[in-house]
């Protein structure tokens, strides 16, 4: 019998993959018997680091390039469908049917995202009609780093939707994948790093909530935070001290599933700042 | 330029004749007249459409703060009153208002725009009588400009399905609105006009020490007949604030104030499932190139830096002067701060006022003399100040950096701090160099420089070659740690809004 070589599954953090700098590990719930690197607080400031020196550049490019680097992303999920099956599969008890609708919906998902960055200026900016001799217009703007949780289910589809709505946005994320099924959302990794995406755009972390979201939470070069999951008053009043952007995305396990839900400008809206500029007319 | 035409230009500067007026052009005195003002001796609560003594029968002084004589005497909310205003709120919400007709809820709103119009005079008198700003600025900027804020929201009632296309919205519900002191009735207008035009009932807490002009605000809505409980007004210090942000029975806070204070709402209100909107502090930077247009960028500084005695979050308190210039602008604007004429708020020549309480004369106090003992250099006019009342000289630190804690805190007084720059890089680098996102101004005669300032500034409004302009359909807000949520325009209209199919929650 062949004896198989087996994958630790990394941290993908500044377009790398690092094991954790703790030098732990653990088995996922969902997958016993395989190895993930365990996110340390040190490893999360680290990928907040790679992510806010990737943000000027990411909201630097034009619409048009970040559009298209998404869409390479659903490319890349979309040959990789079969393996990524097998990954969802290894992390939960879905069935293969399941397993493909998640890939086929993540695949729809990234593509809606694909074809936002270069209209959220006309869907979300304006001209303002102001009475007195001035051109004042609005534009939209990234909050910046923003850090995201994932829910435990679905493993793909899930990060992808606290995720992508945030890259779309222009902003640079460190998104903590599921904690119960981690092997799919880090494997994510190796599939942005194949899309051009800039090192750093998107970090993934693994690990456990209840060690990392305190540090998400009162990081005071984070801009603002979107958690899956219940509202929680000591995170949320954490965040305040730096006056955070806080959402929760408290949806029920269904929805999780639902593009409808999980594509729409409410995923945008809370991470994108509007700048106003006025600049006198005169002969 | 060359080295020898700029000492040239210097040259010609120096010997340029100076007018010099001496007591020969002494401005006469021109006050406003305050006959048609009438002022109750005592102000109690307006909840549910009535004027009700507070519960705890306590009131409290309000005063001049150019004369420090009393004005009147109005009422401090307690929690019972709060929990009276909020149900008002609740049943008007429900009952009323959130289930007329947009045309008419259109239409009082609409009503309380011309009442505001009609009652121009009295509202500014008040408004530099409790507060102590020139009444030029009360009668020119924050009187129109709240009647504006109630015209231009009033069209927005029956449209607000235009304003987000595909989108169902409906309002938020009851909110509760606290306002600061700098511009009492403009802020209450931002705050009412579009939590009204969407549907939203209103418990609203003006400042402590300007509360006149939001009463006769009340006064207003009675005529307007607008139904009772849509807005109650519950006066008293943070108190009451306090009350009013832990109320269970409110859908949304909306605050506009100090960092320090808006944090703790923020703490307060996580996991309650509130909304919230925060308009916090600022420390704006006003970058001026050398190819600027110097005469109105000057105009652009003072009235960046000295309009309601730079006590306005968005004021351009940190002046960022491209080094080559910045002997001649200093210059400039040295000789003009000198002609800044302060005094009497009531006096039409008047261009600043009084600060605005004493403990916000003896907070900027107490960082102008930590600025001067980190070394910084202080300038001031020589102008004479009145014996009574909070009066503070229009003031200019040089020799600033960027650690000095008058670079880097928010004053919210009349005084600014100069740094040099080289580049539009090291601006940009500046300029960000805060954890406030307020408001940026740049001054330069390049159009493409313009734009390629303005799209780096971390700053929610960004002036260029103009400052502290306003207008309802124009959003306001901060980036960073100066809040978020925007006030004016259509994307102000969403802090009043929730959408059915939006899945996130704030907390």
């Amino acid at each position: 019998m062949r004896v198989s070589v087996k994958k630790t599954y990394k941290l993908f953090v500044g377009g790398r993959f690092p094991r954790s700098e703790s030098g732990r590990s653990f088995e996922p719930a969902g997958a016993p018997g395989v190895n993930v690197a365990r996110a340390s607080r040190k490893d999360l400031r680290d990928a907040v680091v790679a992510a806010r020196a990737a943000q000027p550049g990411w909201a630097g490019r034009s619409g048009y390039n970040r559009g298209q680097i998404l869409y390479r992303l659903a490319e890349m999920i979309e040959t990789r469908s079969a393996s990524l099956v097998d990954e969802i599969r290894a992390g939960s008890r879905k069935s293969q049917a399941a397993a493909e609708r998640e890939v086929e919906a993540s695949i729809d998902l990234v593509t809606w995202y694909a074809g936002l960055p270069d209209k959220l200026q006309q869907l979300l900016g304006s001209q303002n009609e102001v009475s007195g001799p001035f051109f004042d217009f609005s534009t939209i703007e990234p909050t910046g780093v923003i850090c995201a949780v994932a829910p435990d289910a679905p493993s793909l589809l899930g990060s992808l939707a606290v995720a992508i709505p945030l890259i779309a946005g222009a902003n640079t994320v460190v998104l903590l994948v599921s904690e119960e099924s981690p092997l799919v959302g880090l494997v994510l990794g190796e599939l942005l790093a194949v899309s051009d995406l800039p090192g750093g755009t998107l970090n993934l972390l693994a690990g456990q909530r209840d060690e990392l979201l305190p540090q998400m939470a009162s990081h005071r070069d984070v801009d603002g935070l979107l958690l899956a999951g219940t509202p929680d008053a000591e995170l949320g009043a954490s965040a305040a001290d730096s006056v955070k952007r806080v959402r929760w995305a408290n949806l029920p396990d269904r929805d999780w599933s639902r593009l409808d839900k999980l594509t729409s400008l409410h995923w945008v809206r809370p991470f994108v700042e509007v700048k106003t500029l006025w600049h006198p007319k005169a002969p | 330029m060359t080295q020898r035409s700029e000492q040239q230009s210097t040259a010609r500067e120096e010997s340029r004749p100076q007018l010099v007026f001496g007591e020969r052009w002494v401005y006469s005195p021109a006050p406003q007249s305050t006959e048609h003002v009438s002022m109750r001796e005592r102000y109690d609560l307006f909840i549910d459409g009535e004027w009700v003594a507070p519960r705890g029968r306590r009131h409290f002084d309000t005063i001049n703060p150019a004369t420090e004589e009393v004005l009147t005497r109005v009422a401090q909310a307690g929690q019972a009153d709060v929990d009276v205003a909020v149900q008002a709120a609740r049943r008007a919400q429900t009952d009323v208002w959130g289930p007329m007709a947009p045309r008419d809820r259109a239409r009082y709103v609409f009503r309380i725009a011309r009442l505001i119009q009609e009652r121009s005079r009295e509202l500014a008198c008040l408004e530099s009588l409790d507060g102590g700003k020139p009444i030029r600025e009360s009668r020119d900027v924050d009187v129109p400009l709240a009647a504006a804020h109630f015209f231009y929201h009033a069209g927005w009632a029956d449209k607000l399905h235009l304003a987000f296309p595909g989108a169902k919205a409906s309002p938020v519900g009851v909110v509760g609105q606290i306002i600061p002191w700098n511009f009492p009735l403009l802020m209450a207008a931002w705050k009412l006009a579009p939590a009204l035009a969407c549907g939203n009932t209103v418990v609203l807490k003006p400042a402590e020490t300007t509360p006149l002009t939001a009463l006769h605000l009340a006064q207003i809505l009675e005529q307007a007949e607008l139904p009772p409980g849509v807005v109650n007004i519950v006066t008293g210090d943070g108190r009451t604030g306090g009350h009013l942000v832990a109320h269970p029975g409110l859908d949304k806070i909306a605050f506009t104030g100090s960092t320090s204070v808006g944090r703790l709402i923020q703490r307060s209100l996580a996991g309650s499932g509130k909304d919230l909107t925060l308009e916090l502090g600022g420390k704006a930077a006003h970058i001026i190139f050398d190819d600027a247009a110097l005469d109105q960028a000057v105009e652009g500084i003072v009235k960046g830096i000295f309009f309601n005695q730079g006590h306005v979050c968005c004021a351009g308190s940190r002046l960022l002067v491209q080094e080559s210039i910045h002997d001649e602008l200093m210059r400039r604007l040295m000789a003009r701060m000198e002609r800044i004429r302060v005094g009497d708020p009531m006096d039409k020549n008047t261009d600043m006022g009084a600060i605005n309480s004493r403990e916000q004369l003896q907070r900027i106090e107490a960082l102008v003399d930590v600025g001067v003992a980190e070394g910084c250099e202080l300038h001031q006019s020589t102008c004479t100040l009145p014996s009574k009342g909070f009066w503070f000289r229009p003031s200019v630190f040089t020799g600033v950096s960027l650690s000095n804690r008058v670079a880097r805190e928010e004053i919210f007084g009349p005084v600014l701090t100069v740094i040099t720059f080289r580049t539009p890089a090291e601006a940009v680098e500046k300029a960000n160099n805060t954890p406030y996102g307020l408001s940026a101004g740049i001054w330069t005669d390049k159009g493409a420089r313009i734009l390629w300032m303005a799209e780096r500034m971390r700053a929610g409004v960004v002036w260029n070659n103009t400052f502290n302009q306003f207008d309802p359909a124009s959003p306001f807000g901060g980036f960073k740690e100066s809040g978020f949520g925007r006030e004016g325009g259509r994307q102000g209209l969403q802090a009043y809004l929730r959408f059915h199919d939006d899945v996130l929650v704030q907390g």
